[in-house]
């Protein structure tokens, strides 16, 4: 399958400063993928070269085959944005947003639809400057399908929006998917990442540290899978002499490497015959955000949450 | 340039425009509000007796001379001798005086034989109010003289004739001069405003992103504001006419400088605006150039009125080749002096126009 964006090298500075230093990735056609890095890490600069908004430095960017910068007019026909923090014209309702991008691109677009399809249709004739965070990302999300894009940048379109907006979103995320069309997402939500992205890359001060599939980055920089025990502290010392293993306590609970299924087995066995009180069971593996946190250090406004449960 | 796109952002512009009603007040309503406040003040100073600048070719008879302190008598109009070498009809143009009467020779001579007799009295269109009173007075007289004679048998009439070239008054001059202030401000605030804001929150980026270009987006600005100078023209030049009764021609001549002068302001306001770095450099870039043009390119006083230094900077002032185009057009006739106005500003909207693509950038590098 051909590769809907090809970043070979790509480096952009301002003075001596160094946004993006060097980096390379492909995204596949009609895949998912998830840019993820902490703010001022050089996300929203490649998006935006990749866009055609910002001059690069060096490398070299394809997006569809295309230059961005050299050959926007041509690319834009068939590409979809919503740039971070979408704004419009205060006094426009969103069906009239709709009608005005298709007429610039001359495409025919059922507005009401577009506007069924992004759950913002009660919204329809409302002005731009009464809309809701979520509901003005909602309009960007419309707007950029206006085109029927081939590919979708979408810089964080989630943020800020209540539970069910960003659902309603990635259901749009997924239909782009079905229908063929390669989605480049920015997220500041490592869930939404790992349920949505197809492909992912970490970037961190202009370097990309890790990129593959969600699964092949934990496997890669994730720890192994581990037995979590809920049981005193006291089960820890108990279980490292009878099996040997590295049992380590954490909060209310002893946790045990498990390498193999068959390990839990014999663990579950030291448990029972230990004597010591203990409650509940379950395997746990890292997450793409225990990764990230782990490979990042730090986030540094504080938005990292889970708060889908899964 | 696609004629689709740029309707299609004409669209969104003009609805976004007409549903916040401060653009609207400013261009709309404000100018005539102007006019309103302008031409009550002019209009109000009312004058007691008016001058009746007279030629008496028949200044050997009495009853010339009686019929004249007649005149004088009426306490309406004070009578003033020309000297009869001059052609009154000019020199009452020349000398910016509304009435005036000749008194050809004969009038005794007809008077006594009541034979009839014509007097020419020389009035104003567009200063009723000194035409009025004179008419009144000359008429009354000469009713009073014929009743003496004859009875009530009209000998004596007067025959009416206008001043040579027309006299303009304050609120003639405001019309023309207040359709330019609209020229001027309205789009020079309104795109300096838009070429920071557009650029703070992004939409140029955005707008960016899809096929419209620069050039369409500010020729959809410019048929935005030729519209609306049209309009709020048409508003200006209806309250000037059928409340102030200013005296203007009203013709098609008129047009080029109702879409110039917008053409012209809209791209000098986007240019000042993009050569700023920050919003507030905008507004002061655009207050530097906007408000000596406001005040000294004949918008409230004619140009003529102000001394030579500053009528010499007022020529270096672009609005003053609108305003006096217009003034050329609607108050003097003069389409030479117009078309030369025209070419100036054909001239420089070009210009200017091709800076403002070239300065204003959509995405930055």
């Amino acid at each position: 399958m051909a590769d809907a964006v090809e970043v070979h090298g790509l480096t952009k500075t301002y003075g001596t400063l160094t946004a993006v230093g060097g980096i390379d990735f492909t995204v596949p056609e009609g895949k998912v993928f998830a840019f993820l890095g902490p703010n001022g890490a050089g996300k929203t600069t490649t998006v935006e070269i990749l866009e055609g908004l910002r001059r690069r430095t060096g490398g070299d960017v394809r997006v569809l085959g295309l230059d961005p910068w050299e050959d926007g007019r041509e690319l834009h026909a068939k590409v979809g944005v919503i740039p971070q923090e979408f704004r419009f014209f205060e006094k426009i309702h969103p069906v009239e947003a709709i009608e005005y991008y298709a007429a610039l691109f001359g495409t025919r677009v059922d507005a009401h639809a577009l506007l069924r399809r992004v759950e913002l249709e009660d919204k329809a004739r409302a002005r731009f400057e009464t809309l809701s965070g979520g509901q003005k990302q909602k309009l960007g999300l419309a707007l950029s399908l206006a085109n029927d894009p081939t590919i979708c940048f979408l810089d964080e379109p989630t943020t800020g929006l209540d539970p069910q907006a960003r659902r309603a979103i990635w259901q749009v995320i997924r239909d782009l998917r079905s229908e063929g069309r390669t989605v480049f997402l920015t997220t500041h939500y490592l869930e939404e990442a790992q349920i949505l992205a197809d492909q992912v890359a970490i970037i961190d001060h202009g370097r990309i540290i890790a990129r593959g599939t969600p699964d092949e980055i934990i496997a890669q920089h994730g720890r192994p899978p581990r037995l979590r025990v809920q049981a005193s502290p006291g089960m820890a010392p108990y279980l490292r002499e009878a099996l040997g293993v590295t049992a380590t306590v954490a909060h209310n609970y002893v946790e045990i490497p498990l390498p193999t299924k068959h390990e839990a087995l014999r663990i579950l066995g030291a448990l029972e015959a230990s004597g010591v009180p203990w409650e509940g069971f379950a395997t746990v593996t890292d997450t793409l955000e225990d990764v990230f946190v782990q490979l990042v250090g730090h986030m540094d406004d504080g938005v990292l949450k889970s708060e889908v449960a899964r | 340039m696609r004629p689709r796109r740029i309707s299609a952002d004409l669209k969104v512009f003009g609805r976004n425009y007409l549903r916040n009603g401060v653009g609207l007040f400013f261009s709309l309503i404000f100018p005539v509000i102007l006019i309103g406040l302008f031409g009550l003040i002019f209009s109000s100073g009312g004058t007691t007796t008016v001058t009746l600048y007279t030629q008496n070719y028949d200044h050997a008879s009495n009853v010339s001379v009686e019929l004249l302190a007649a005149l004088n008598a009426t306490g309406a109009v004070h009578v003033q001798l020309v000297d009869p070498s001059q052609n009154l009809s000019s020199w009452l143009g020349e000398n910016g005086h509304p009435v005036g009467l000749v008194i050809p020779s004969g009038l005794a001579a007809a008077y006594l034989a009541h034979r009839p007799f014509a007097v020419t009295l020389y009035t104003n269109p567009t200063d009723q109010a000194s035409s009025g009173i004179a008419a009144a007075a000359v008429n009354g007289v000469l009713t009073q003289f014929n009743l003496n004679a004859s009875h009530g048998s009209v000998i004596l009439f007067a025959t009416p004739a206008n001043v040579g070239s027309p006299l303009f008054t304050e609120i003639d001059y405001l019309v023309p001069g207040l359709i330019g202030f609209s020229i001027l401000t309205s789009p020079m605030f309104a795109m300096v405003d838009i070429s920071s804001t557009y650029r703070k929150e992004g939409l140029f980026r955005q707008l960016s992103l899809t096929p419209l270009t620069k050039g369409e987006w500010l020729t959809s600005k410019i048929l935005w504001y030729i519209l609306l100078t049209v309009i709020s023209a048409g508003l200006m030049i209806g309250v000037g006419v059928l409340y102030f009764g200013a005296h203007l021609t009203l013709s098609v001549d008129m047009l080029p400088f109702l879409v110039l002068g917008p053409f012209f302001f809209v791209s000098l306001g986007m240019l000042a605006g993009s050569v700023a770095r920050t919003p507030e450099s905008a507004a002061v870039i655009g207050n530097i150039i906007t408000f000596p043009m406001m005040f000294l390119s004949g918008t409230f006083f004619p140009v003529s009125m102000f001394p030579p230094g500053l009528q010499a900077f007022a020529r270096i002032l672009p609005l003053y080749y609108v305003i006096d185009g217009l003034n050329q057009v609607m108050l003097f006739h003069n389409l030479t002096a117009a078309a030369i106005d025209l070419a100036i500003i054909l001239a420089a909207s070009v210009v200017v126009f091709i800076l403002a693509i070239v300065a204003f950038k959509w995405r930055e590098s």
